[in-house]
């Protein structure tokens, strides 16, 4: 494949000046090694990320994997130490598997921008923004966010028990999933065939093999016991499953998807905090210049994309080719920081949101490369 | 040079594509010993055999050090990332038929489908503090399959035989291997999820995609294509 990437030491200044420029804003400049522990990553991301990242071996250190951004080093580093409140800045290559598509880079240069800061998420979430719009600004891309965090508090407030609770919160991010527990969980589909004969039995274990491995009888034992429970629990009303499906349709311009998340709280309580916290979140936004009633909000946005991102959601990408990655990205992890947090005895995490940018493809799009 | 056919080097897969290349007239063998890799073509001009390992065979398919190569589906689509891009098929072959399937042990009364599988992965990770471990050398075919039918809570460990024997070292709880009869999973007190066939195999025969022809080449191609009835 013929190189038509442009000169490297064009994007590494740009990479340069961009990272300068979160430097001014407060953020201290940090590494991070190219080589990082693949099991801190696989255990956060899962098999998945093995399709994505590279992963290498040696008989010392066993699995470790290029890295394939530098959120979870930087998040780690923090909570080993970092004082707080904080902001980072960082710029260096990321590498990325790329099975399916030749023409994608599967090595590039990522400038990031973190900010760990409880005390006012929604101008943390704003100032993120505002600042990478800013760097993009001349390339006239197609910006929209999302905030996942509606969505989880509209599952939170279903009116149903725990565990059905606990599966659709996992499953937030695989919507095909998603939706297939929800249907089963309003009694739209049916239960899954031999389930009710498999619970009907009176010594269940009847045909079972041996004890082997770690899973134990008593956890087998465990799961029928909560089969059992999911078949005696009344089917998710109707009306709430509406609402959520309502929820997930939602997709407009933000003043507009304000309106109408608001008119869904009206019947679905429990999602007024996060909806409102959206609108605070527009205004700080308008406040840092951001023309919001042209900015583009989907309910949707963010849930095919990596778990953890589990508020405001953001991306640029260049409008009408989709088969180009984002140019920049980013959104909030609050729920990164607890799972990393708990290896470094700070099991309660930092509100944390950031975002990253590609110089490589901003130089490329002003090349007109793209065009 | 010659056409190069890449053939398995041993057992029933060489001696199976030996004979179904005999009944189209195409007559292949080992030259020499039975311990010597060299092989011979009878019934067709300028075509070279080359006797290989049938897990090299997809790769050297993809490198176009072969023409044509006789190996399982499901090396190709483990080993070839956009497999139909680097090879074509140009025949199932009908013998060395296997289904790359997932199993548990017949204890988990409680998991029949992936949904279960993907339920008590939840569990498992709960309790245990780690994801449930599948053993396989399939890994992308498992791991595409998996993530496409929405299971998380899992990871792949390597395991290059004995794959059904991890389970009661405990160094897996699930496993996902080639099949034929089931034969060997009974015995190790496994049973397969029902809807679980990540992928049906057989023995076939590929064309390199990627493999430069001369004129020469290109009409023993052809010829062979013909003489196989494939055309």
């Amino acid at each position: 494949m013929p190189n038509r990437s442009p000169d490297r030491a064009r994007v590494k200044s740009r990479a340069a000046l961009l990272r300068a420029g979160f430097e001014q804003a407060g953020a201290a400049l940090v590494e991070a090694p190219v080589l990082v522990s693949a099991e801190a990553l696989l255990d956060l991301y899962g098999e998945d990320l093995r399709a994505r990242a590279y992963t290498t071996f040696d008989a010392l250190r066993g699995e470790q994997m290029l890295r394939p951004d530098f959120t979870v080093p930087v998040v780690q580093m923090h909570m080993e130490g970092g004082a707080e409140p904080a902001r980072y800045t960082y710029a260096g290559e990321v590498f990325r598997r790329q099975e399916e598509d030749e023409a994608r880079s599967n090595e590039y240069i990522q400038v990031g921008f973190e900010i760990f800061d409880g005390s006012d998420p929604e101008a943390a979430d704003a100032e993120v923004f505002a600042r990478l719009q800013h760097a993009v600004s001349p390339l006239g891309l197609k910006a929209t966010t999302g905030d996942i965090g509606i969505l989880m508090a509209a599952v939170e407030g279903l009116n149903t028990t725990e565990a059905r609770k606990r599966a659709l919160r996992r499953h937030l991010w695989r919507p095909a999933r998603f939706k297939q527990l929800l249907d089963r969980f309003a009694g739209r589909t049916p239960q899954p065939a031999g389930r009710a004969a498999l619970l009907a039995q009176a010594d269940p274990f009847a045909c079972a093999g041996p004890e082997i491995g770690l899973r134990a009888r008593a956890e087998v034992e465990a799961r029928l016991e909560a089969l059992r429970a999911d078949a005696a629990a009344a089917p998710i009303p109707e009306t709430e499953v509406e609402l959520l499906e309502a929820i997930l349709k939602v997709r407009e311009t933000l003043p507009y998807a304000l309106e109408q998340l608001r008119d869904i709280a009206v019947d679905l309580r429990p999602i007024s905090g996060a909806v409102e916290r959206l609108a605070r979140r527009a205004e700080t936004l308008a406040a840092r210049g951001v023309d919001v009633d042209a900015l583009e909000f989907e309910a949707a946005y963010g849930r095919t994309h990596m778990e953890y991102y589990d508020g405001f959601v953001f991306g640029f990408v260049v409008e009408h080719r989709p088969d180009l990655p984002a140019v920049a990205s980013g959104g909030r992890y609050d729920a990164l920081t607890r799972e990393l947090g708990r290896a470094a005895g700070k099991p309660e995490g930092i509100p944390a949101v950031g975002g990253i940018l590609r110089p490589g493809l901003m130089v490329e799009l002003e090349d007109g490369l793209w065009a | 040079m010659g056409l190069k056919l890449g053939v398995p080097s041993k057992g029933r897969l060489m001696e199976k594509t030996f004979d179904w290349f005999g009944a189209r007239g195409v007559t292949l063998g080992r030259s020499g010993s039975d311990r010597e890799y060299a092989g011979r073509v009878e019934g067709i001009d300028g075509v070279e055999l080359v006797l290989l390992s049938a897990g090299e065979i997809p790769r050297e398919l993809h490198a176009g050090r072969i023409h044509l190569g006789v190996t399982g589906t499901d090396l190709v689509r483990e080993k070839l990332g956009q497999w139909d891009q680097q090879v074509e098929e140009l025949a199932e072959l009908g013998f060395g038929h296997a289904d790359l399937i997932i199993a548990v042990p017949q204890l988990w009364v409680d998991v029949e489908t992936l949904d279960d599988l993907d339920e008590a992965a939840a569990g498992f990770r709960r309790k245990h503090g780690f994801r449930l471990r599948i053993a396989t050398k399939y890994h992308r075919l498992v791991r595409d399959y998996l993530r496409s039918h929405g299971v998380a809570d899992y990871q792949l460990v390597d395991s290059q035989g004995a794959t059904e024997g991890t389970i009661k070292n405990e160094t897996a709880e699930a496993v996902a291997d080639i099949t034929s009869t089931g034969e060997t999973l009974r015995a190790n007190h496994l049973k397969i999820l029902s809807d679980a066939l990540v992928l049906k195999s057989q023995a076939t025969l590929f064309r390199s995609r990627r493999a430069a022809l001369t004129p020469e080449e290109r009409a023993t191609l052809s010829e062979l294509v013909a003489r196989l009835d494939l055309d």
